[in-house]
């Protein structure tokens, strides 16, 4: 193959960690995606989103390896599983403290993770299961010409802007969504119209959940299934929420994808800094930009 | 911004005779405690007693939730021990080595995490101390994994073999009930006065003339300080510094150990971190039970429980008094 050095970087490499980067901002899309619907509603940061996140992955692998459910059934199962946990999670613990100072929901979200982690890591310890159910049709590669692109992970990348875009679909251009932000501006005038915003709430938090599972479930065959993979990943989502700000959902998912890139580039050109690149970002839009790219002042 | 329900802490923390009482009770025992109980078990609870003691400040006082102090704690634990060791310093000089760059660090957290509010607050502080644990997993001096081991505790000021438990013991209390003192005088100077106002109506503070900013920095940088004076301490105590001290997990620790015992009272932090600190020797051989025993106590504290056992203890004792209930954030 034909190759074109590139500041010295054959582009293999820097193709290589610029799909790796795609793939991890995918990821950061959809979680910080999920936490600003939340936020938008419940007005709480919720810090069990790595957890919720984790047992999406965890989902999937017990289906493949107790009910023998595969990659597909389990990409919309799994989800819808968690989400109902998520609601049950609403109704039992979150809507009690809804009149509350925010920093409550930080902190009662906070001891649900540790919860749902610290059970998990007693079952499953640290290390992790691989999940190898990936369906042929998203097995093998192509070659590009510059470098090769693995099925699976352009399938993940794609499947993140579908979902990126069905939810900003959803909640900027249906009747629903027109609810939902209503609700959002002001809940208690969209009550007296009639609507049932308690109902609402509960069903966004699940809604909220289950776009957190569903990347779990897409990330189980890349990464490790591990109780610790959502408490690796949700502290560099918050920074990346803090960047984007959440006001917008085209924001959340534009600095998601942004940030990943930029780190995969890091890791390129200065591996050392790849795994604190998007803090120090976050620390000069703080400088330059306190309230966030697309964030309304706080 | 609105703020954290906070009870009054004069009730507990007056200057009644009931309370000179107590503390000289309280002093007494922490004198006598070494001859009853293991004095390590002792030394990990004031360490962790005075680290909840400078978040509270911050929590407490300021209405700020941090959720990033290990980085203080267990950055300056890492300095601590790395001069001590490494360069051969004496204790006192690591515990102010470690302090200094505490204060330094929590000086340019504060400063940029002020310039957000609420859970922002929160979510940049945390951040950022994920980006120290970062910097700890990867820098050579820091030994990764393993941590810096085996921390000579010296000779304090070329006198005192700090080797012995038992000296090393008062040593840990006299810096504790120094600092608990200078934090009780925080709260109670004209400047703990204003951070309260911040806390209760920021813009009002601001209309009357308070540079917010700089009170909320001043407050950020002190919490952060103290909080690596513990660390420092701490590293001194288990001969240790290690990734723990700067993991998220140590931050929600001290959370969980102002909430416990009672977020903005003086005496609260104290009685949280005895509480936990014993419960964890006890849980020790369950593993990560404690984890999940940690997240049900945020829990049920969040809904039920939200003065803590100190904040709860002075609501009765003002009820018992017939004195008005402090509802809403009641404050004098």
């Amino acid at each position: 193959m034909y190759v074109i050095p590139l500041l010295g970087i054959p582009p293999q490499v820097l193709f290589g960690q610029l799909l790796l980067g795609l793939i991890n901002g995918a990821f950061y899309a959809m979680l910080s995606l999920g936490l600003a619907v939340i936020f938008g509603l419940l007005n709480i940061i919720n810090f069990a989103h790595g957890a919720l996140y984790m047992m999406g992955a965890f989902g999937a692998w017990l289906m493949l390896e107790y009910l023998g459910i595969g990659y597909w059934p389990a990409l919309i199962l799994s989800p819808i599983v968690v989400g109902a946990f998520g609601v049950l999670l609403e109704k039992a613990f979150l809507h009690r403290i809804y009149k509350l100072d925010h920093l409550y929901g930080l902190l009662l979200t906070f001891g649900m993770a540790l919860i749902i982690e610290g059970l998990f890591r007693n079952y499953y310890g640290v290390s992790g299961q691989a999940y190898d159910a990936v369906p042929d049709l998203l097995k093998g590669g192509n070659n590009l010409g510059f470098m090769f692109l693995p099925t699976y992970r352009g399938w993940v990348v794609a499947a993140s802007l579908i979902i990126c875009f069905g939810t900003w679909f959803a909640i900027e251009r249906t009747k629903l969504g027109s609810y939902l932000r209503a609700a959002t501006e002001n809940p208690k005038l969209v009550q007296a119209f009639g609507i049932n915003v308690p109902r609402m709430i509960t069903l966004t938090y699940g809604f909220g959940v289950a776009l957190a599972a569903m990347a779990g479930v897409l990330a189980a065959p890349i990464y490790h299934v591990s109780p610790l993979m959502g408490s690796d990943i949700i502290i560099v989502v918050f920074a990346v929420v803090v960047i984007g700000g959440m006001g917008s959902i085209v924001g959340a998912v534009i600095s998601g994808f942004g940030l990943g890139i930029i780190e995969g580039m890091t890791k390129v050109f200065y591996p050392e800094a790849s795994n604190t690149v998007i803090f120090v970002v976050m620390a000069i839009v703080l400088l330059v930009k306190p309230a966030g790219l697309f964030g309304k002042a706080a | 911004m609105s703020s954290v329900n906070i009870p009054a802490p004069t009730a507990v923390a007056g200057t009644s005779n009931l309370t000179r009482v107590g503390l000289v009770a309280l002093l007494v025992l922490a004198i006598a405690a070494p001859f009853g109980l293991y004095p390590i078990f002792l030394m990990k609870a004031l360490c962790f007693a005075l680290f909840a003691s400078a978040f509270n400040l911050l929590l407490g006082y300021g209405g700020l939730l941090s959720f990033g102090h290990a980085a203080f704690f267990g950055g300056a634990a890492y300095i601590a021990a790395h001069v001590v060791k490494v360069l051969g310093w004496p204790p006192e000089l690591g515990l102010i080595a470690g302090t200094a760059v505490a204060a330094i660090m929590g000086a340019a957290f504060g400063w940029l995490a002020i310039r957000r509010q609420g859970i922002y607050f929160a979510m940049v502080t945390l951040a950022l101390a994920q980006m120290i644990y970062f910097v700890a997993l990867e820098a050579k001096f820091t030994h990764g994994e393993d941590g810096i081991q085996a921390v000579p505790r010296g000779k304090l000021l070329g006198l005192l073999d700090l080797s012995d438990t038992f000296t090393m013991y008062y040593f840990v209390l006299v810096i504790f009930i120094a600092v608990f003192w200078l934090i009780y005088r925080t709260i109670h100077s004209p400047f703990g006065q204003v951070l309260k106002a911040i806390r209760e109506n920021e813009p009002r503070a601001i209309s009357l003339g308070y540079r917010v900013d700089h009170y909320k920095l001043l407050a950020f940088t002190l919490s952060a300080s103290l909080a690596g004076l513990a660390g420092s301490l701490k590293a001194l105590v288990f001969q240790l510094a290690s990734l723990t001290d700067v993991d998220w997990r140590m931050s929600g620790q001290v959370v969980l150990m102002t909430l416990v015992g009672g977020v903005g009272t003086v005496f609260g932090p104290l009685v949280g971190a005895f509480i936990l600190v014993t419960m964890e020797n006890y849980l020790a051989q369950f593993g990560s039970w404690v984890t999940v025993i940690q997240g049900v106590i945020f829990v049920v504290c969040v809904l039920t429980f939200r003065k803590g056992v100190v904040g709860e203890i002075a609501e009765m004792v003002r009820r018992a008094r017939g004195e008005r209930p402090s509802g809403g954030g009641g404050h004098h």
